[in-house]
């Protein structure tokens, strides 16, 4: 029994105050709505950094030089997508739809998979170009910004292969339901980071 | 006044959900796609704008910029659900604290940095001054 029943929690006729404790999972979401602007604060301060640096080239390359903008489009597409299917999959969850639950999940996997992948090719072409993070504090902001998501991505992707084995486990509990609107949540977050960079990083590169 | 109190608790009992849930499958798959559809508007927005010779130049960043905000927008009201009811009232207020400090963040070092680099001396002129010492 995890969901404690709150008689009055949805009741209009009780005010607020003596309403009692919210259901368990709105406390859950908003809790990890709470610490998903908290790991957005940490990003505007990776986005502060870049701003300040990526004029800061030490006579290296720049990014308009080093950015393939079709590259980009594809990992932008591929993450907004997923973002579609992890709704979906929400969606399907929580109508307890085990079929829909698992295809909608794959997809979210391999588009993340994808996009992981396009960027990591990126990153290593860089490299190989003599544009590694410790040729300029450009490229160090560059590599901090951009490595922070991606590696935000790759911990999706590590969670949403536990959040389908324990869909296949323990099945379409309260517990895995508030889980997978969490992970929902956060995968939504990505995107929308992930906005803030497609604009300011590629689409501003001078 | 009272309609309003009315259709907010009917809104209430149809919508118990917290951000990111919604218990209707078909009327949420239709979210979804409106929500995509916007979105992918927006990107192919950005991505044209940004390449195209038909935008003028100094106007680049404010046009990328409102581009970007208006799909965070359409992100955060059709995929994390974020809506003027009161079940959202919570987030919200939470939502303009984080949007606050990240403001303060960005723009409190950039306007610092600016300065700092406008009243530091060329490079050559304090090469100079570490020479005389």
């Amino acid at each position: 029994m995890t969901v404690i029943h709150h008689s009055h929690a949805n009741d209009h006729s009780v005010p607020y105050a003596k309403r009692g404790p919210a259901p368990t999972n709105v406390l859950v979401g908003y809790g990890f709505w709470l610490y998903l602007l908290s790991d957005i604060i940490m990003f505007s301060a990776m986005f502060a950094a870049y701003a300040v640096l990526s004029s800061h080239t030490a006579g290296g390359p720049k990014g308009i030089d080093l950015f393939v903008k079709g590259d980009v489009l594809l990992e932008t597409v591929f993450l907004l997508v997923s973002s579609f299917t992890c709704g979906i999959m929400g969606l399907a969850s929580a109508a307890k739809n085990r079929n829909h639950t698992y295809w909608a999940a794959l997809a979210t996997f391999v588009l993340g998979a994808g996009f992981l992948i396009l960027e990591l090719q990126e990153f290593s072409h860089m490299v190989h170009e003599g544009a590694g993070p410790s040729r300029s504090a450009f490229l160090s902001a560059f590599f901090a910004l951009v490595g922070l998501h991606g590696l935000h991505v790759f911990v999706g992707l590590v969670w949403l292969v536990v959040m389908m084995l324990q869909v296949k486990t323990i099945g379409f509990s309260d517990m895995v339901q508030r889980r997978l609107n969490c992970f929902n949540l956060f995968w939504h977050a990505l995107d929308i980071v992930w906005i803030g960079v497609f604009t300011i990083v590629y689409l501003g590169a001078k | 006044m009272s309609d309003l109190i009315n259709k907010r608790n009917h809104y209430d009992e149809t919508h118990p959900a917290t951000p990111g849930e919604i218990h209707d499958y078909k009327e949420g798959i239709q979210k979804y796609t409106i929500g995509l559809v916007l979105a992918a508007i927006l990107t192919a927005l950005s991505f044209w704008a940004a390449d195209s010779a038909s935008v003028w130049a100094p106007s680049m960043p404010a046009l990328l910029a409102a581009l970007a905000i208006g799909q965070m927008g359409v992100h955060l009201v059709f995929f994390l659900h974020i809506s003027s009811g009161p079940e959202s009232t919570n987030n919200i207020l939470a939502l303009c604290f984080g949007v606050f400090v990240v403001a303060l963040v960005v723009f409190g070092s950039i306007i610092i940095m600016t300065n700092l680099n406008e009243h530091m001396l060329p490079m050559d002129q304090l090469m100079n001054i570490q020479i005389q010492r």
